[in-house]
């Protein structure tokens, strides 16, 4: 039974560092309805920068700092260069457009720092610990443990700040979202600025595990069923999905992998993703958000006693549902004069 | 149809012919003026495995260089090469070798290295249809040995098989000959792709032969994440890990194996799990790894001195970072820079001193002889383990060296080559050689000429 658990909780930990992966997609589906296929090599872009500053005898926080700024600066560039022309246009252009922006940062990176695979060290340690007969490492203790600082971080920046309430506007329809003054391009060099620091995180945890190398950009190749697991829309279902496909995969390779011949691994996780896509939607879908939507339209259509604010629609928000449902969700109306 | 159609058909036809055999005597007066020999080269720069390559073209460029700068080329004949991206790809590696295979200016091909498992495999009857060898030095087809069913396949030095077979002889000399590994579990982690499941033949033939229990656990590709298959080795605990990776595999088994306390001096890492890419992302945890190796590292074989004097000290090597000079990847791309000149030296003096086709080349790989004696002149003794290559053995060598990481750098730990027991696997894979000439029709060549 210990075997067992020992393999369960290995998956668990497994899973969260996908989960690190998948959220930087979900900050960019979130926020412009693309999925990002650049997002591996950001996490590849940010550990190269990160260990070649490292190398050069720079401080590890200054280093940690100077490479945020780089992530943050790729993030403008993609914006202006890549992402503002293409307002408007077809989802799939866009997703087209960060394949290229991917093969763009792979090469330049490895043009700027070199193809040579680096050591990444964290000063975390390790070896593993017992906890109630169950050997546990400790680095994947630190990386959960990351990962849920991480979580609670952008949910507080999602539901509590004037940007991260506008890009949920904009993620619900950014039309509406232009409509009434909310500028788009700031909010998406934003979003793609926090998917930089995301990135930043997973490839450190990534990278001090395996080395800093072009492999790097292979993780995402998992990010993929965490994501139709957990939902393309929710921080949350990354985190759910991850945990779903570690301890699946994990189980899966020990108890199935003999009988099937081995590298169950490999496939078991978009079973899983498939499995899910069955019930109709992911664990952590927009379907509840959604009602949340609905029930603040109704209250925006009949307005409630006592409230002025509410009950009055708004120039922008007066002409259909969406804007009524950005109007309502938002907790102040200021919120979208960004 | 009328006569001025009949002569405007008939001037159409000569004027085709004419300018064929003007193509085909221009060729072939390129070819007799030719005075360099022609060597393309499949390289991978860029892409996942980019820091595994670069070292090897700059070893197999820089003895290039040498043998052009400070030999004057091969009997006179100076190299010339050229690169071709293939990602490590096979559809680029293919698409590699149909572009360089007719050679350049004149000069032909007389080697292709495809630098890939994956390549070489799906080039093996390409290059019988064109005559022109495949030199795949520790990897590539097992069987391929058979060179009278392979006989433009070279699976020179050191095949998957003795690479088993050396892991499993030098697990032997450790615990204090064959006899004592009756009893013992050795459990190979491999990458599970072709490649990754070539040894599970040799290793359960060895098994059944010596006693011990053989455990194969197979690695999805990539391998960044083996948590499961660690959590079975702890579970199984066996006495040794034979580890065979590729790329990000290697890093992480190592340092998955010290997260569920697995001594790291009882692994083995197999021929591609064993260079200092493959080791230093693993750090601290690394040290005391082992792996087995026909390309011990090292900077101080005499080869070396030369190429820093002649080579590296004039600016002229094709090393960025000076850090792999002497590196496991590195001594690899001399090694099979080494068997290619050697190879095209055979030819020529048997063939004349010029530029050599694949045919040629392959018989020049055929009647390849490199003695104790030829290495020292080489300066590749210790480096390159003595080979002598037939129709029937393409292979030739078969033992590698045992290295251990120290944190810094590796160090022969094996009592000099540890052999493999050609002897008992021969059998084994003409067997296999003779079931593909079976599958594919092929009339094995008579291997007395």
């Amino acid at each position: 039974m210990s075997f067992f658990i020992e393999t369960l909780v290995g998956g668990l930990l497994a899973g969260v560092m996908y989960s690190l992966v998948a959220i930087g997609f979900v900050l960019v589906f979130k926020a412009s309805g693309v999925f990002n296929f650049a997002q591996g090599s950001m996490v590849l872009c940010a550990a190269l920068t990160f260990v070649s500053l490292r190398d050069k005898g720079i401080d590890f926080w200054l280093a940690a700092l100077i490479t945020l700024a780089v992530m943050v600066l790729i993030a403008i560039a993609v914006e202006r260069v890549v992402l503002r022309p293409l307002v408007n246009r077809p989802q799939i252009t866009l997703f087209m457009a960060t394949l290229g922006v991917s093969f763009v940062i792979e090469g330049l990176a490895q043009i700027v720092m070199g193809a040579s695979v680096h050591e990444l060290d964290l000063g975390i340690v390790d070896t593993p610990i017992e906890i109630g007969g169950v050997q546990v490492s400790q680095f994947d203790l630190v990386a959960a443990g990351t990962a849920g600082i991480l979580v609670v971080a952008l949910s507080i920046f999602f539901n509590k700040t004037r940007v991260g309430i506008a890009l949920r506007a904009i993620a619900d329809d950014p039309q509406a979202a232009l409509s009434i003054g909310i500028r788009l391009q700031t909010l998406w060099q934003i979003v793609w600025g926090v998917a930089g620091f995301v990135s930043l995180v997973a490839g450190l945890l990534w990278g001090a595990r395996q080395g800093v190398q072009f492999a790097l950009t292979l993780v995402v190749l998992k990010a993929l069923p965490v994501l139709i697991i957990g939902g393309f829309t929710s921080i949350t279902g990354a985190i759910v999905g991850g945990l779903i496909v570690g301890a699946g995969d994990s189980l899966a390779e020990i108890y199935l992998g003999s009988l099937l011949g081995g590298s169950v691994s490999t496939w078991f996780s978009y079973v899983l993703a498939v499995a899910s896509s069955w019930s109709g939607r992911p664990v952590c879908s927009a379907k509840r958000r959604s009602k949340g939507f609905d029930a603040c339209r109704r209250s925006a259509q009949k307005p409630s006693k006592g409230s002025t604010r509410r009950t009055r629609p708004r120039r922008a928000c007066a002409t259909g549902c969406a804007q009524a449902r950005l109007w309502c969700c938002s907790p102040h109306s200021r919120a979208f004069r960004l | 149809m009328s006569l001025w159609k009949q002569k405007r058909i008939m001037s159409k036809a000569v004027g085709l012919a004419a300018l064929a055999l003007s193509a085909a005597v221009g060729t072939s007066a390129s070819a007799e003026e030719a005075k360099t020999q022609y060597f393309p080269l499949a390289t991978f720069r860029v892409g996942a495995y980019a820091s595994s390559g670069i070292p090897v073209w700059a070893g197999e460029i820089d003895y290039f260089r040498y043998i052009n700068e400070v030999e004057g080329g091969i009997n006179g004949i100076k190299l010339v090469w050229d690169e071709c991206e293939t990602n490590w790809e096979v559809e680029k590696g293919v698409e590699c070798y149909e572009r360089v295979k007719a050679g350049k200016n004149g000069s032909p091909v007389p080697i292709f290295l495809p630098h890939g498992d994956p390549i070489s495999k799906a080039l093996t009857e390409k290059s019988v249809a064109d005559k022109i060898p495949l030199v795949t030095i520790a990897y590539g087809r097992t069987e391929a040995i058979d060179g009278r069913v392979f006989p433009y396949s070279f699976p020179v030095v050191f095949s998957f098989w003795s690479e088993a077979s050396s892991a499993v002889n030098f697990i032997a000399e450790k615990v204090g000959g064959k006899d004592k590994l009756k009893g013992l579990k050795i459990a190979t982690v491999y990458h599970d792709s072709p490649y990754g499941k070539e040894t599970q033949v040799p290793l359960a033939h060895l098994a059944k032969t010596y006693g011990f229990e053989d455990i194969q656990i197979p690695v999805p590709h990539p391998g960044n994440e083996q948590s499961a298959q660690w959590a079975k080795i702890r579970q199984l605990k066996p006495d040794w890990v034979f580890l065979r990776g590729w790329g990000v595999m290697t890093p992480v088994a190592i340092k998955t194996a010290a997260k569920v306390g697995f001594p790291v001096d009882h692994i083995i890492g197999g021929i591609w799990s064993g260079s200092e890419e493959d080791v230093r992302p693993a750090g601290a945890v690394g040290k005391g790894y082992l792996a087995v190796t026909p390309f011990p590292a090292g900077a101080n074989f005499e080869i070396h001195q030369k190429l820093k004097k002649y080579i590296l000290d004039k600016g002229l090597s094709d090393l960025k970072d000076p850090k792999s000079f002497g590196s496991v990847y590195y001594n690899s791309g001399v090694d099979e820079a080494i068997v290619a000149v050697e190879a095209i030296r055979t030819a020529q003096a048997h063939f004349g001193v010029r530029p050599i086709n694949g045919e040629e080349a392959q018989w020049g790989l055929e009647h390849l002889d490199l003695s104790e004696k030829r290495l020292a002149e080489i300066g590749a003794t210790g480096l390159q383990q003595p080979l002598k290559l037939s129709a029937k053995d393409h292979e030739g060598g078969g033992a590698g060296k045992v290295l251990q990481w120290d944190g810094e750098k590796w160090n022969v730990v094996s009592n000099g080559w540890v052999k493999s027991d050609r002897d008992l696997l021969l059998p084994l894979i003409y067997e296999r050689a003779a079931a593909y000439a079976r599958e594919k029709g092929i009339t094995p060549r008579d291997a007395t000429n």
